[in-house]
């Protein structure tokens, strides 16, 4: 199988490459992307990506394959490529370190902003605080974010305005927190995010939901938010 | 060599996952110059991976559980060899550390009544043994450790931890008094060499499961701490006992979780039959992990494991229904249907013995800090340096840890080290300056292999050790494989001594954190091997062929391994602690299920 794989080491090369790799995959096996990663550096040693848990928890291999965001670790060959071809490059909208590596750091800045933690100034009970089934459901499909970043660099808004737009993966977290009962800040969360860039430079393109590898959808939790934000206005 | 750039911080702890993370809030939070030091993002930590529960007495699905029956499972799951100090402080304050997680915001699956929900996990009783099975691992449904690291990390950030992310610890900084004054740790993105000059230095490294061929840990389980803690002369305890956990998936490694047998699924064998039944006739399925592992190989080594090769056997899931899998063990669905092509609402899941856990690790007081041996046999405080976590051995999993204990023994002792510092640093401590030969022999390992030119390569070498370790050291042993694998390892020593990395870059260069890796694998092998051809009985995770029983009139101790002296002097032993503070001790007694 022939694998073309983005290639940039700055001390190195003066600009990125394509190079074209050539492997025997087993018989009878589908291996997965990171599987085929793992092969190609035994190889040749110098090829850069990151990988940690190999079982799509930890959020490490985001990686673009054949124009798609996706963890490698969890992504079938037999899903990848196509026609017997797979090109592999970093996240798209994000510097580039090194090969597959890419600058995350704008995309922690985004999440570092909108408060990640829960606020609750009360004093807490000697027990833990109580919390209804039916209020944590309300978390289920958003505290799973492995800020693996695969939505935030397919998201358009996002490229244009890393610095503004909170982006996908931040703003669910955002949702995370407003719609956890035990939590207190809701009007100093919404004031952060009421400015015309942090939630409202979201066009509805749910490039997100489709690639997120978790299932989640970010535009489901920035629709929620835009009408917190609404009507707390009126 | 040129002096180093250095930096300097009140506390450094190397390693984001629970344990790291939480002891570095209980700095921060106290206002010292703290940072963590790790090489994957925090929330990439291993810790994430954790599935099932963290467990403690906190009587939210039974009122009257009790954490002394906590501790009594716990101590009969280590099969004594457990220090009953240790778990008493683990057990006693266990909920304690829940509630401050849930304060913190972590968001647990919840009863009808609004608490904590908590299930079932295996080795967990009431009543001392004698109540059936106890319901105690608290949960966030089947992601727990995903909720649990977010959480600490998030409350890191709000209180201005100090993160150095993706730097990578090379060595300890000794001086000449043997005091820890740091580190030497590589920035992987520029490849830049610093000193961390820290007063306390924290490993909270996790595991090593990489050291066998096929485990459920994380690629990063390298086992760089105890690498580090070996060269500089510092022991590991109960190396040997590395724990088995029943239900990996076949062939991936990839874990499902004993949770899964506490929501009703059991195992069967290719005929269909639930065989635990035989095994362990009172608590089946939900048997300490030792004993639930050796009977599944037993079943396998009788014939009667399921598949083409009959070298495994199924996890039933289906009879639970629909309903209760997705809402309770979504995860587990996720895995299975990528991993071994089934959905568990429909089919069972083709399940292996997998190395999971490692039970030893470096000695250290119940307050962290890392004990080393004297000459007259005694233990002593090795200054400036604390170990917490699976990389610690404190010892609160003896020789089979519990599920669910783990992530309990992150935040209780992470927590305990953190305060044990926060005193330290108020009674002045300062930070103790080296000379510059002991930096130098902290970057020695690195010039090494900067400097070399040719020899075998990385990825050759670790694939060698890796089976070396899954074929000689699994759930049965003998004593004639373990000495043929002893001169292997050393054999190995020497070529990797002479491996080449032939990628000499700065930026993000992966292969030398892999050879770096390497040198930590082979000093985790080798202890292991040594170590567990040296205690010649039978006891929680270490079975063997040759000698089956336990032997409590010589073997109810721990192990205790020092790098330099194993070869000529062979393994130390040091007593295990039967003296708990509140509580009568627990006797060794035979152990049955
Ligand atoms: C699949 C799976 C499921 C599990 N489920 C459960 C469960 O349900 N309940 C339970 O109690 N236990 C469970 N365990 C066990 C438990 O998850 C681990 O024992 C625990 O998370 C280890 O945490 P830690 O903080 O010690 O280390 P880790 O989380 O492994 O973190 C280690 C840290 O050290 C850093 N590090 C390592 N080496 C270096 C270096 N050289 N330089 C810089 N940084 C370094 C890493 O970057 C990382 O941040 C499970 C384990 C596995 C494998
Ligand atoms: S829906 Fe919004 S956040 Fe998602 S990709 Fe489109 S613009 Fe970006
Ligand atoms: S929302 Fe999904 S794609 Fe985005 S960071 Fe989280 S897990 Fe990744
Ligand atoms: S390696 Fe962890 S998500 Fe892929």
């Amino acid at each position: 199988m022939k694998i073309n794989i983005y290639r940039f080491d700055p001390d190195k090369d003066e600009s990125p490459r394509m190079e074209e790799m050539e492997i025997d995959l087993p018989e009878g096996r589908d291996l997965m992307v990171l599987d085929v990663l793992e092969l190609l550096k035994a190889k040749d040693p110098s090829i850069a990506y990151r990988r940690s848990c190999r079982e799509g928890v930890c959020g490490s291999d985001g990686i673009n394959m054949n124009g798609r965001n996706g963890l490698a670790c969890i992504t079938p060959i037999s899903e990848a490529a196509s026609r017997g071809k797979l090109t592999l490059r970093p996240l798209p909208g994000l510097p580039v370190v090194r090969d597959l590596v890419v600058d995350m750091t704008q995309f922690y800045r985004q999440y570092e902003k909108i408060t990640p933690w829960l606020v609750n100034d009360t004093p807490p009970p000697a027990q833990e605080r109580l919390q209804m089934p039916e209020d944590r459901e309300k978390l289920n499909g958003l505290y799973e974010c492995i800020l693996c970043a695969c939505c935030s660099t397919a998201c358009p808004s996002f490229w244009w305005n890393p610095d503004k737009f909170v982006g996908p993966a931040g703003l669910l977290q955002a949702y995370r927190f407003l719609a956890d009962s035990r939590d207190t800040a809701t009007a100093e969360r919404l004031a952060a995010l009421e400015d015309p860039f942090s939630v409202f430079r979201c066009r509805g393109i749910m490039n997100c939901v489709s690639v997120c590898p978790k299932g989640l959808n970010p535009t489901r939790a920035i629709g929620k938010i835009r009408s917190m934000l609404l009507s707390q206005g009126i | 060599m040129a002096r180093l750039p250095t930096m300097e911080f009140d506390g450094v702890i190397v390693g984001g996952g629970g344990a790291g993370m939480r002891a570095a809030l209980q700095l921060a939070q106290s206002g010292l110059k703290t940072a963590v030091l790790s090489k994957v993002f925090p929330t990439r930590s291993h810790t994430v991976s954790a599935q099932g529960g963290i467990a403690a007495a906190i009587g939210s699905e039974d009122p009257d559980d009790d954490w002394r029956w906590h501790m009594y499972d716990t101590v009969k799951g280590s099969d004594y060899i457990g220090d009953q100090d240790a778990i008493e402080y683990m057990c006693s304050v266990g909920p304690e550390a829940i509630y401050e997680l849930e304060h913190m915001g972590m968001p647990f699956t919840r009863t009808e009544r609004g608490r904590i929900y908590q299930r079932p996990f295996g080795g967990h009783s009431k009543s001392f043994g004698k109540g059936g099975q106890a319901s105690r691992a608290c949960a966030a449904e089947d992601r727990t450790g995903h909720a649990l690291l977010h959480t600490l990390y998030q409350n890191n950030l709000k209180a201005g931890t100090t993160f150095l992310n993706e730097w990578f610890a090379v060595d300890l900084v000794v001086n000449q008094d043997g005091v820890v004054s740091g580190l030497v740790a590589l920035e992987i993105e520029t490849g830049q060499v610093v000193f961390v000059k820290s007063k306390a230095t924290v490993l909270a490294t996790g595991g090593a499961g990489r050291i066998y061929a096929t485990t459920t840990n994380a690629l990063m389980n390298t086992g760089d701490g105890i690498g580090m803690a070996l060269r500089a002369g510092m022991p590991v305890q109960d190396i040997e006992m590395w724990q088995f956990h029943p239900t990996g998936i076949h062939q991936a490694g990839v874990l499902v979780t004993e949770g899964c047998r506490g929501e009703g699924g059991y195992l069967v064998n290719k005929d269909g039959e639930r065989f635990m039944e035989r095994y362990a006739p009172t608590a089946k399925d939900l048997a300490g992990r030792d004993v639930v592992a050796r009977s599944m190989i037993q079943e396998i080594m009788d014939g009667r494991g399921a598949g083409p090769d009959s070298d495994h056997v199924l996890l039933k899931l289906d009879h639970l229904g629909e309903e209760t899998i997705f809402k309770r063990l979504p995860g587990i669905t996720e895995l299975s249907k990528t991993f071994a092509h089934v959905n568990p609402a429909q089919e069972p899941i083709p399940v292996v013995p997998t190395c999971h856990y490692m039970m030893g690790g470096i000695p250290t007081n119940v307050h962290g800090q890392v004990l080393t041996q004297v000459a007259d046999g005694n233990d002593a405080v090795v200054g400036g340096l604390y170990a917490i976590g699976e990389v610690a051995c404190v010892s609160v999993h003896g020789a089979n840890r519990l599920g669910a204990n783990s992530l309990l023994d992150l935040v209780v002792f992470g927590r305990a080290a953190g305060i044990h510092i926060e005193d330290a640093m108020r009674q002045g401590v300062g930070h103790r300056d080296p000379a510059d030969e002991d930096v130098d022999n902290a970057t020695a390992r690195l010039a090494r292999w900067n400097e070399s030119t040719e020899g075998e390569s990385v990825a050759d070498l670790k694939r060698e050790l890796q089976r070396i370790m899954l074929v000689n050291f699994n759930v049965f042993r003998s004593g004639d494989h373990m000495r043929r694998s002893i001169g292997d390892l050393a054999d190995l020593r020497e070529r990797i001594a002479r491996a080449h990395l032939p990628d000499k870059s700065r930026v993000f260069n992966t292969a030398r954190l892999e050879a770096l890796e390497l040198d930590n694998l082979l000093e985790v092998a080798q202890a292991t091997a040594i170590v567990a051809e040296a205690r010649t009985e039978s006891r929680g995770a270490h079975a063997r062929n040759d000698y089956t029983e336990r032997d409590d009139d010589n073997w109810l101790c721990h192990s205790l391994y020092f790098a330099a002296e194993a070869a000529e002097k062979g393994v130390r032993k040091r007593a295990v602690n039967l003296t708990p503070a509140t509580v009568e001790p627990f006797q060794p007694m035979a152990r049955t299920y």
